[in-house]
């Protein structure tokens, strides 16, 4: 433990302030956003003010032969593709997606052309039309033949694995779409600077993000756009790369109209025209022996990665990465590639992949155990990772591979043989999942980001200058809490800059779990280093003699992080979180719902640094992988979403979740902040295996998922048989 | 994309007869109580009407009553929540109190009314298949020609469509007794909040037995076929039989054809034969 700074000149002996990390400390932004002060980009309103909207295609593919105003265009800003001053693309892996569609569309829902006007209701009923010549549309993720990203990785031999098999089991599995629902719709404010420059405020995860596509979209340079993140209701990753898109748009219609424009989309429209989660079909065969030992592993896995490459590649890189399980085996060939269809851009959705592919490989494991008739828990405890194991990839487990324990715990805690024995032939059941998750970026990743962090000594404590953002998850609380201990401060005396590109540094982006393990990390250096340059004084003693004091640190890579991009060798994540789910189900035998009615989640997390956060995590992680396994269904009709609503696309209720028992475990890593390893993604890794898992053993052989009341019928007997059996 | 607040106009009539007034004089005007209703079509952009009429303060509208003869009489303004705490609904018409309890959540329990409810004329409405099933009447009232009662079953004649004119009110329903046991079941998209994917209500052990079914056609439907095959003693395979053919479920965005007709079936024997 760092050493507190004791003021040299400090007559008293200082008592140092009791630990915040490990504590549930009052979060930084409770008192804001429970009284509703906190303003959200839509409570912002800036004199001569107009609002923007967005004008999109109706069609999936095709050529735009014109378009039309159908209203009088006095006071109305009117921007197209040709008023873009930079380059019409937005900025991010490849530069294929266009801001605004020139000549042609490749999904429905794209944008076509800007309107900004003072009074929203003229703005709404303006009407345009637009004239297609009509293109036939890729739909269907396995029709297409355009790949946005193909890899393959490969350990040891396979077909000697699948000689050594007693068995060989082959399986498809699919996981439909899945929208985050936020409580805060995407919404974004351009500001025109009047030296040409631009600001940006709105609902993100990455305000650097935004910087880096809004600078060649407006042909700026860095220092003329700022991006400052307003009050964030929430993002799951659908605020990660979609807010660019939003900004530049506010962006081109403030140039032009040298006015404030605030563009705030309705569920409808944020339903309808934002990103989603990946559809994906996995397919594995996999060899094993009597006893139930895995020798060998082939998994192909394809994503529908929509009309643009966004994330794709590196959704399907995690994906794959996980898509061998918790599990050790020698011989394993993991396939995937992530298609082109014309439908809008899948993105960033908490757990970035690797939620569908553990979803196969855990129903998958579950028919395994069935073929063999073993028990699940005995295959997952005789194949599960231990440390010495070696992953996918020839990473080699550490000491914190947890993957037993949390197995062990789960079982144990809900008498899940007792249970297993007692539910069957009642139409209730109980299931289980194992998974891990790989917290920062995948690789090499973290290296490519080279993230910074600050801090500041100030007259009344310290202030984080980081560009991690606040979304609810709890950034703020956090870092103040590794801080206030690095620096052997009282809590209280840490605050937070507010997310601003002209004041804080690039820490990287606000995902993949990384802003505990690798942000935090950064600044518990960052403090090391203040303390050192403090010379004994404490920050508000140094700050008000000397000044301000500003000390910056970078990522440093761990040396023992080895990854190979081309060969997809090496060790994939710093560290690594291991869950387990236990879910119980009671199928209706008349209506076919399958409804969860107890849930058990055993997460090992390296280090709670703050435990009711993280417990927040697992149980909100948990419903939102419970919705998704029966229930979200996005519809999608020509590519589209057709039950935009939040009517008709059904996330759980308070009556659709089940009590929950959450277990933390920590089995800290030697990387993150008190051995912290992320939790942010996690918990939606496991629920959906497990609740399917439960159905299987309820009776009904479930390969997909939502797995939909109508989804159940089809697997349950048929209605003829039925009536014959009874 | 929603419908613009600032070209919508409200009145608020007193009285029942000034509501009544304003009807025939100041048509059309789209009545709203809880707007629960109204205010998902503004927000969808799909709501025709411009012009309102808020009845919710309007007493004649309230209460629910004792008939003569052993009967029940609801006002059109009653609320679900008001419906599920009368020990008189709870008494004479229980299915109607397990309806009002799926009704959306309990803000929409709070809002919405039962007048409501039938005047939106959905399908899918969750107190429809009770009111089908208890025989109930529909008063509707008007100031030109005062009160004409018309029966539940004869009142929507087609998707969204009734016998309601626009210068009439439905002002009440009357529930004459219900003898036999009554058995209500939704089957929503979830367990709360939810739209009906099938919703069914029945009453066995009476005269007859009585069975009503939504989101199964353009109306609710009342099963008189199969009620009548019940009654001279068909097995249930063939009262199923029967049923599928007074049933015109379809597939749309919250289900399909084959799975409503699948769970009405299943659900007339849960009710008929139990285990």
């Amino acid at each position: 433990m760092p050493q507190p700074a004791v003021a040299a000149d400090d007559p008293s002996p200082s008592i140092p302030p009791t630990p915040a990390v490990g504590r549930s400390v009052p979060r930084k932004d409770a008192a804001e956003k429970v009284s509703g002060e906190a303003k959200y980009v839509d409570d912002l309103t800036l004199p001569g003010m107009l609002w923007g909207r967005t004008v999109r295609s109706t069609v999936p593919r095709a050529r735009i032969k014109a378009v039309r105003l159908c209203f009088d265009t006095a006071g109305f800003t009117v921007v197209d593709h040709t008023d873009i001053p930079g380059r019409n693309v937005v900025a991010l892996i490849e530069e294929d997606q266009p801001f605004l569609a020139a000549g042609e569309v490749r999904h429905i829902a794209e944008p076509i052309l800007l309107l900004a006007h003072e009074d929203r209701d003229t703005l709404m009923a303006a009407k345009v039309e637009i004239d297609y010549e009509i293109l036939p549309p890729v739909l269907d993720m396995l029709a297409s033949t355009e790949a946005l990203k193909r890899l393959s990785i490969d350990k040891g031999d396979l077909e000697a694995g699948f000689a050594e098999a007693d068995l060989v089991l082959e399986g498809e599995y699919r996981t439909g779409s899945q929208e985050h629902v936020y409580i805060e719709t995407n919404g974004m404010i351009a500001v025109p600077e009047p030296d040409g420059g631009i600001t940006l405020m709105g609902s993100l995860q990455c305000p650097y993000y935004v910087h880096k596509a809004i600078k060649p979209l407006m042909d700026l340079p860095g220092d003329r756009v700022r991006i400052v993140q307003a009050e964030t209701g929430g993002g799951f990753g659908g605020k990660e790369e979609y807010p660019s898109l939003i900004a530049g748009h506010a962006a081109l219609l403030a140039r032009k109209s040298g006015r404030p424009v605030k563009i705030v989309y309705d569920r409808g429209e944020d339903m309808w025209a934002t990103t989603k989660r990946h559809p994906a079909i996995v397919r594995h065969r996999t060899g094993v022996t009597r006893d139930g030992r895995l020798t060998a592993m082939e998994v192909d896995v394809v994503m529908d990665g929509g009309a643009y490459v966004t994330l794709s590649p590196v959704v399907l890189s995690r994906g794959c990465i996980h898509a061998a399980g918790a599990y050790r085996c020698d011989h394993v060939r993991i396939t995937g590639r992530a298609m082109r269809t014309d439908t809008p851009p899948n993105g960033a959705f908490r757990g970035f992949g690797a939620p569908q592919t553990l979803f196969a490989v855990e129903a998958h494991m579950d028919r395994i155990a069935e073929a063999l008739g073993m028990d699940p828990v005995e295959l997952r405890e005789r194949n599960a990772l231990r440390p010495g194991d070696t992953t996918a990839t020839g990473q080699e487990m550490q000491e914190d591979c947890a993957a037993l324990d949390v197995l062990r715990e789960a079982v144990e805690r809900t008498d899940f043989h007792r249970k297993r024995e007692e539910y069957r032939g009642t139409g209730r059941g109980i299931g289980l999942s194992l998974f891990f998750h790989g917290s920062g970026f995948t690789g090499s990743g973290e290296v490519r980001l080279a993230s910074r962090a600050a801090l500041e000594a100030t007259e009344t404590g310290v202030r984080i200058l980081v560009g991690s953002s606040e979304i609810g998850q709890g950034t703020r609380t956090m870092h103040a809490q590794i801080v206030a201990d690095a620096m052997g401060l009282p809590y209280e005396q840490v605050e937070t800059a507010l997310p601003d590109t002209a004041k804080v540094p690039d820490s990287g982006p606000t995902v993949a779990s990384r802003t505990c393990m690798v942000v935090g990390k950064i600044l518990q250096n960052c403090a090391a280093e203040m303390i050192s340059r403090l010379g004994g004084l404490t920050p508000m003693e140094y700050a008000r003699r000397h000044g301000p004091l500003v000390v910056s640190q970078d990522y440093v890579p761990p040396g023992d992080v080895k990854w190979d991009d081309d060969t997809y060798k090496g060790e994939a994540y710093a560290h690594y979180g291991w869950g387990c789910n236990v879910a119980e189900v009671e199928i209706d035998p008349d209506t076919f719902e399958a409804r969860c009615t107890a849930f058990t989640a055993v997460e090992d997390v390296g280090k709670a640094i703050h435990p009711v956060l993280v417990r927040g995590q697992i149980e909100g992680g948990s419903a939102q992988g419970i919705g998704w396994a029966l229930n979200e269904r996005v519809v999608l009709v020509e590519g589209a979403m057709a039950n935009a609503t939040l009517t008709n696309y059904t996330i759980p209720t308070t009556l659709d979740t089940p009590p929950m028992d959450i277990v933390i475990m920590e089995r800290p890593g030697k990387h993150g902040p008190h051995g912290a390893k992320g939790v942010g993604e996690m918990p939606i890794d496991g629920p959906a295996p497990a609740v399917v898992n439960a159905i299987r053993h309820a009776g009904l052989d479930v390969r997909e998922i939502p797995a939909t009341p109508e989804v159940l019928m089809a697997a349950a007997p048929s209605e003829e048989a039925a009536c014959a059996s009874s | 994309m929603k419908t613009a607040l600032g070209d919508l106009e409200l009145r608020q009539p007193r009285t029942l007869d000034e509501a009544l007034a304003m009807l025939r004089d100041d048509g059309p005007l789209l009545p709203l109580a809880g707007c629960t209703d109204v205010y998902v079509q503004l927000e969808f952009g799909v709501m025709p009407a411009r012009r309102f009429m808020d009845v919710s303060r309007l007493r004649e509208l309230r209460g629910i009553e004792r008939m003569d003869g052993g009967g029940l009489r609801i006002g059109a303004g009653a609320t679900y929540t008001e419906i599920v705490r009368a020990p008189l609904v709870a008494q004479r018409l229980p299915m109607l109190v397990a309806a009002s309890r799926e009704v959306g959540g309990v803000q929409i329990q709070n809002r919405g009314t039962l007048g409501g409810n039938v005047a939106n004329a959905s399908p899918a409405g969750d107190s429809l298949p009770v009111l089908a099933a208890a025989d109930a009447v529909v008063v509707l009232r008007s100031a030109a020609d005062g009160e004409r009662r018309v029966p539940f079953t004869a009142f929507h004649t087609g998707y969204r469509a009734s016998v309601l004119r626009p210068d009439e009110l439905i002002v009440a329903f009357e529930i004459p007794p219900v003898e036999g046991e009554q058995w209500f079941r939704k089957v929503g998209t979830r367990a709360a909040q939810a739209i009906s994917k099938v919703v069914f209500a029945g009453v066995k052990g009476g005269p007859r037995p009585r069975i009503a079914i939504g989101s199964v056609a353009p109306t609710v439907v009342r099963a008189f076929r199969t009620e009548e095959a019940l009654a001279s003693g068909a097995s249930i395979e063939e009262a199923q039989q029967v049923f599928g053919e007074e049933i015109r479920p379809i597939d749309d965005i919250r289900s399909t054809a084959e799975y409503r007709r699948r769970v009405a079936a299943n659900l007339l024997r849960r009710w008929w034969v139990g285990q």
